[in-house]
């Protein structure tokens, strides 16, 4: 490593802890309803939009009726994008004539983008066509990324309410997210991007002759504003088929720094939010200290694994699969943050980073998508943490466990168990089934212990909707498109369905107030219990499938065998 | 000390055989499905046991599966035990309460004829009379009269109480006994239902409710159970998967009880064996009182040492806390070693309400019989009498005075003579001013309420160290103020006794009615504190922290325990992989405790998990230590203990047994 690489790992790091509470606070003026700078801009689109669709902004539901309006937002987006899949080459805006796609493809790519995971079991720029990329895609990138708001904002007024049933309004923060937060940031961002030299058109594709005489198509779109989105909203599905590791959709080291760092701004700074919104700016703190030392940590392995020295290949760093122009650490750094924040996106193939690198990938996907996580489901995944830890650590002082004031009774314990379960079920239970079915292994690139990776990443990359591959899978096939799709619904409404219960039944609650005997949640000790659980519980549900897959192959790989 | 006393009374003889016994047939599954996380550990006994069966069938008996099924058996069997003590214990405690109810006769008053009846036929609202002499057959409100009863059957406490009609002292209990004149009592309990009826159900754990909390943890564990569950059911498929990969026959994947091995080990076993066991003996903690012996009196004429001896010889099957202390005060003060009882051919005579003495009866070399009789005075004043002693006015004093002081004087006796008096002291901590200070530390905050004016209750205030409190309250401004509490989101604690505390006693979330208060009181609270000490309310909230850290301590150590176990087991089950025909593939160099072979490093794994649930019945039984500390000290302390000892423990356990195993 050099001492430039060091320099951009502290930036990235110095710039996501200076831009959270900025954008933490921005937002927490943006919900709780408070004035702010955006509202003069699209102040009027906000009040157009509840006018025409019939919303009173002001009256709020309890969580029965908001996880109604969200399911039902959620499965109308699904159905939009289905039909239009499966039509879309009777539709506009298709100037390379692409087919309809098969419908169970269809099924995946729009559960995928429903659920905020953007697993992309297709080649974007040889399947789908301008009209679906935009009308279908982009504006999922946009509306998963605001459910998940909506999400912890319920989770939010569940905590800091008392003796209520109302949660909200999902309509209200769905729009307020979309048009106040993801919107502004994805132009900027856009803009800065086509500056960098990312395409935004709607040119058919162009054929070139390559030096060596080749004819060449060279893919075209308007990629630049599904790109920004797609950072932002920790969605991940790049416009073409690899991604961000494409000139056109991350063409300059800028574009690249920032785009690494877009992908964790927003789930970092409702850190903040949430602190603020809750009434104490250091639970927010705590909660980000947790994630930033989680990420460090995965970081700093990946990192390691891959600078020390291959024993086959003697020193070499292998730049086999990496991002070769702008070198291993940005690789690297990108498969953190892109794992850890459920985004997805890629600037090298996880299938190629040596095995410990690729199992903190999986390992940071396994542990729930918590560190930092996706837009909104991070925190309210950190949420479900939180409520196992504070519940252990209350019995441990001898005190009936509380959060934030809220008694965390049987209820919220359950549900919390069922969040855990749901990815941690569709992980281990789908790659079981993929490693004894023939339709499960005849999609397998490679053998021996990392074709088994390939199978745990799919899995976990779906269950925690986060949308990277190990690459090396062939998973647009019925099988893998069906059981991804819906290892991609459990582990999307398994988790806020649950924590969503969890909101309105905290709601209810009265608030306790602080004494001598209350358990502290804003300080380092529980910091450490948090990250010690959250260590454990993941490790004690994966570390057998683990072992067989990545730690088995590092091993390998010490012993001079590669697969 | 209450360290020693416990351990002492944990390794009575009849309570284990009796509880070894109780284990077998706690393997009744309609009892183990109250436990979930043990119902799975005997499916999984079952399941292995059907297999070295068909092994035995099919001729290819094997040793290592024989071995599996035992320990998991052992694993039930133990849990069972754990479960077992307490409630034996507990049994112990109520059988002579039971006695008591069942044989009791009253004189029943129908149209003013008095008419003999059982105390089992009593109704509510039927009137009757008791007599000195009399046990009252059931719970009632004096209606007229007054007399002195003795409460000890119920509490323990020797010195007779008053109680007589009207004002706040008319509520009498089923089972005590009234000492001089006669009062005429109204039924207030349906047969079945009084109070000595609920002491019984509740000690026995038969109506034993599971608390809020003791809930949740059950969802946690089981959730967890589920999750390691999956982890296990996937590994075959994994395995084949990686079998194949590695150009191994299928025919080595997984057996079942290697399986069934794995998923008890994983599964929180220990913390779901000794759960119910934790809950039990936090109600029998409860009823225990805090005395002790703390010196001996000798009568003129009478040696300590004598005096020493012969207490700790009528104490020596005295499992009451008395009893125990006395021994170890004996031991103490004059090294003085505690003997066992059919050694030296004597039998004990235990306490009764009717008697109020216990003590041994024993024959010496010569053949003569001797009876040394330890209890309260006016008891040994009778027993002297009876056998021509003298009981001599000295005694009486230093009765009076211990009695004056606030202590428990118990007065020792042999055949005619009067040895001596032990002093009993209630085991409080400091002062009420340092209790009140502790309940601040715990977060609690003391309110006094009282109808004295207001400069008065000031004085009072202040002199106890109480937080805050409401002078001139009328029964209004007292629920007022707990719903005002309530609504802020405090939990209210309520102690009182007289009938205006009722409703509040009601609205409170805790209400402790003193026993010494009256039948509104008493069935307005949730609880009736026998020993009317207002500072009760410490130790319910002690006794309730203690079984919340308990619980809490050994989930932490239950699950850190799987950190070891998984690097025992896994590369046991995974060595083959990947080996390239040598037979030891990469995954062995999981095996960090360098166990003996793949075999007796599961076998290891699971005999320690078997093992770890015996090992932590004593801490289960006795509570980890409450100290009024901050709850982040607190939480240091036990996460010390617990989390980092939970991780480090089995990993030297495991290697032990692996060594043991492999000599």
């Amino acid at each position: 490593m050099s001492i430039q690489d060091i320099i951009q790992i502290i930036l990235f790091i110095t710039l996501l802890i200076a831009f959270t509470p900025i954008l933490g606070n921005y937002m927490s003026n943006v919900f709780t309803g408070s004035r702010h700078f955006m509202q003069p801009v699209f102040g009027w689109s906000e009040r157009l939009i509840y006018k025409f669709a019939g919303i009173n902004s002001n009256e709020e539901t309890n969580w029965k009726f908001y996880t109604f309006g969200l399911l039902l937002f959620n499965l109308t987006g699904f159905v939009f994008v289905f039909l239009i899949q499966i039509f879309q080459q009777y539709l506009p805006f298709n100037p390379s004539h692409l087919a309809n796609v098969s419908w169970h493809s269809a099924f995946n790519t729009s559960v995928s983008f429903v659920t905020n995971t953007n697993w992309q079991g297709y080649a974007g720029e040889t399947t789908l066509s301008y009209f679906v990329q935009m009308v279908g895609l982009t504006v999922q990138n946009f509306v998963s990324a605001a459910t998940g708001i909506a999400v912890i904002l319920a989770v939010i007024r569940g905590i800091s309410r008392k003796t209520t049933d109302k949660l909200g309004n999902f309509w209200t923060d769905l729009t307020r997210s979309v048009l106040y937060v993801l919107l502004p940031l994805s132009i900027i961002f856009a803009i800065i991007l086509v500056g960098q030299g990312v395409v935004q058109n709607f040119n058919s594709y162009e054929t070139v002759q390559t030096l060596q005489g080749a004819e060449q198509t060279i893919p075209m779109g308007p990629a630049a504003s599904q790109i920004a989105i797609k950072q932002l909203g920790t969605n991940g599905g790049g416009f073409f088929n690899t991604n961000s590791s494409h000139p056109f959709e991350n063409p300059t080291p800028f574009s690249n720094f920032l785009e690494m760092l877009f992908i964790l701004l927003i789930p970092a700074a409702l850190t903040y939010t949430y602190g603020k919104m809750v009434g104490s700016v250091r639970q927010g703190w705590t909660i980000f200290l947790v994630m930033m030392i989680l990420f460090v940590s995965g970081l700093s392995i990946s990192l390691y694994s891959e600078y020390s020295a291959n024993p086959i290949f003697g020193d070499l760093q292998l730049m086999e699969g990496k991002e070769t122009r702008f070198g291993i650490t940005n690789s690297v750094l990108w498969s953190t943050s892109t794992s850890a924040a459920s985004n997805g996106s890629v600037n090298a193939m996880h299938d190629c980073l040596s095995p410990f690198a690729g199992m903190v990938a999986m390992v940071n996907i396994m542990l729930g998508e918590i560190i930092f996580g996706g837009v909104g489901a991070g925190l309210y995944g950190m949420v479900v943490f939180i409520i196992i830890t504070v519940f252990i650590a209350g019995l441990m002082v001898g005190r009936t466990p509380e959060y934030l004031g809220k008694k965390i009774e049987a209820f919220e314990v359950q549900m919390a168990i069922i969040a855990i379960l749901a990815p941690g079920f569709v992980i281990l239970v789908f790659s079981a089934w993929a490693s004894v079915s023939s339709a499960g292994l005849s999609s397998l690139n490679n053998a021996g212990p990392h074709g088994f990776s390939e199978i745990l990443y799919a899995f976990s990359s779906a269950a925690g909707n986060n949308g990277s591959a190990f690459a090396g899978l062939n998973a647009n096939t019925l099988f893998y498109n069906l059981t991804l799709g819906f290892g991609m619904l459990i582990g999307r409404f398994g988790i806020i369905v649950p924590v969503l219960a969890i909101a309105g039944n905290m709601a209810k609650k009265k608030i306790t107030p602080v004494s001598l005997g209350t358990f502290r949640t804003d300080n380092w000790l529980f910091a450490g219990l948090l990250i010690a659980v959250i260590l454990i519980v993941g490790g004690l549900t994966f570390f057998p499938a683990i072992s067989l897959g990545p730690i088995i192959e590092h091993l390998l790989m010490k012993n001079g065998i590669t697969f | 000390m209450s360290t020693k006393q416990n351990t002492n009374s944990l390794f009575n003889k009849k309570i284990l055989i009796q509880a070894a016994k109780d284990s077998v047939f706690k393997l009744n599954p309609v009892m183990l499905i109250k436990n979930p996380v043990i119902f799975i550990v005997a499916i999984g006994s079952l399941l292995t046991t059907v297999v070295v069966i068909s092994d035995i069938v099919n001729n290819s008996f094997s040793s290592f599966n024989f071995q599996i099924a035992i320990w998991l058996w052992f694993t039930v069997l133990f849990a069972n035990f754990s479960e077992a003590i307490p409630e034996g214990r507990a049994k112990a405690l109520t059988e002579s309460l039971r006695n008591n109810r069942t044989q009791t006769t009253a004189s029943k008053v129908e149209w003013s004829q008095e008419v003999s009846v059982y105390a089992t036929e009593l109704k509510k609202g039927d009137t009757v009379v008791c007599e000195s002499g009399d046990i009252i057959p059931s719970d009632g409100e004096v209606i007229e009269g007054i007399a002195s009863v003795d409460e000890s059957a119920i509490t323990g406490e020797s010195a007779p109480v008053i109680r007589e009609s009207g004002g706040d002292r008319s509520a009498v209990t089923g089972g005590t006994k009234v000492i001089s004149d006669r009062i005429l009592i109204q039924i207030t309990s349906e047969p079945g239902n009084t109070f000595i009826d609920r002491m019984i159900a509740l000690v026995e754990g038969a109506k034993r409710q599971k608390t809020p909390n003791e809930i949740a943890l059950s969802i946690l564990l089981s959730g967890l159970s589920i999750i390691f569950l999956l982890a296990v059911v996937t590994l075959p498929a994994f395995f084949g998967y990686s079998l194949s990969a590695s150009g191994l026959p299928m025919s080595q994947n997984l057996t079942l009880p290697v399986l069934i091995a794995l998923l008890v080990c994983l599964i929180p076993t220990t913390i779901g064996g000794l759960l119910s066991a934790i809950g039990i003996s936090g109600m029998d903690r409860l009823l225990q009182r805090n005395v002790m012996a703390t010196d001996f009196i000798p009568a003129e004429g009478v040696k300590n040492e004598e005096l020493a001896d012969a207490a700790q010889l009528s104490s020596l099957s005295d499992e009451t806390p008395e009893g125990r202390s006395i021994v170890i005060l004996a031991k103490e003060k004059f090294n003085i070693r505690g003997r066992e009882v059919h050694q030296l051919n004597a039998t004990f005579i235990p306490f009764t309400a009717q008697t109020r003495m216990s003590g041994v009866d024993f024959k010496t070399a010569d053949g003569k019989l001797h009876q040394i009789r330890k209890g309260a005075s006016e008891a040994i004043r009778t027993f002297v009498q009876t056998n021509n002693g003298f009981y001599p006015q000295k005694i009486q004093d230093i009765v009076s005075d211990l009695a004056r002081q606030g202590a428990t004087p118990l007065v020792v006796a042999e055949d005619n003579r009067v040895l001596g008096v032990i002093h009993l002291k209630d085991i409080v901590k400091g002062g009420i001013k340092q209790r009140f200070a502790e309940l601040r530390k715990m977060g609690i905050k003391t309110v006094m309420i009282t109808g004295d004016n207001s400069l008065t209750a000031a004085a009072i205030a202040a002199e106890a160290g109480v937080d805050d409190f409401m002078a001139e309250a009328t029964p209004e401004d007292k629920l007022r103020r707990i719903r005002e509490e309530q609504a802020n989101g405090h939990l209210v604690g309520m102690i009182g006794d007289g009938t205006n505390d009722a409703p509040a006693l009601a609205q409170a979330d805790i209400g402790i009615a003193m026993n010494s208060g009256t039948q509104a009181a008493r069935e307005a609270g949730n609880m009736v504190d026998l020993d009317s000490n207002p500072t009760k309310l410490i130790e319910v909230v002690e006794v309730g922290k203690q079984l919340l850290m308990t619980r809490g301590s050994l989930t932490t150590f239950s699950i850190a325990n799987d950190v070891a176990k998984y690097f025992a087991i896994m590369p046991a089950i995974a060595i083959s992989l990947y080996s390239g025909g040598s037979g030891v593939g990469p995954l062995s160099a999981l095996n960090i405790m360098n166990l003996g072979s793949p075999q007796s490093a599961i076998l290891s794994a699971v005999i320690f998990n078997a093992l770890i649930i015996i090992l932590l019945v004593p801490l289960a039984l006795k509570g980890v230590r409450y100290r009024p500390v901050s709850a982040n000290n607190a939480l240091i302390r036990n996460l010390l203990i617990f989390g980092v000892g939970g991780l480090i423990a089995p990993f030297a356990g495991i290697k032990l047994i692996d060594v043991l195993i492999n000599l």
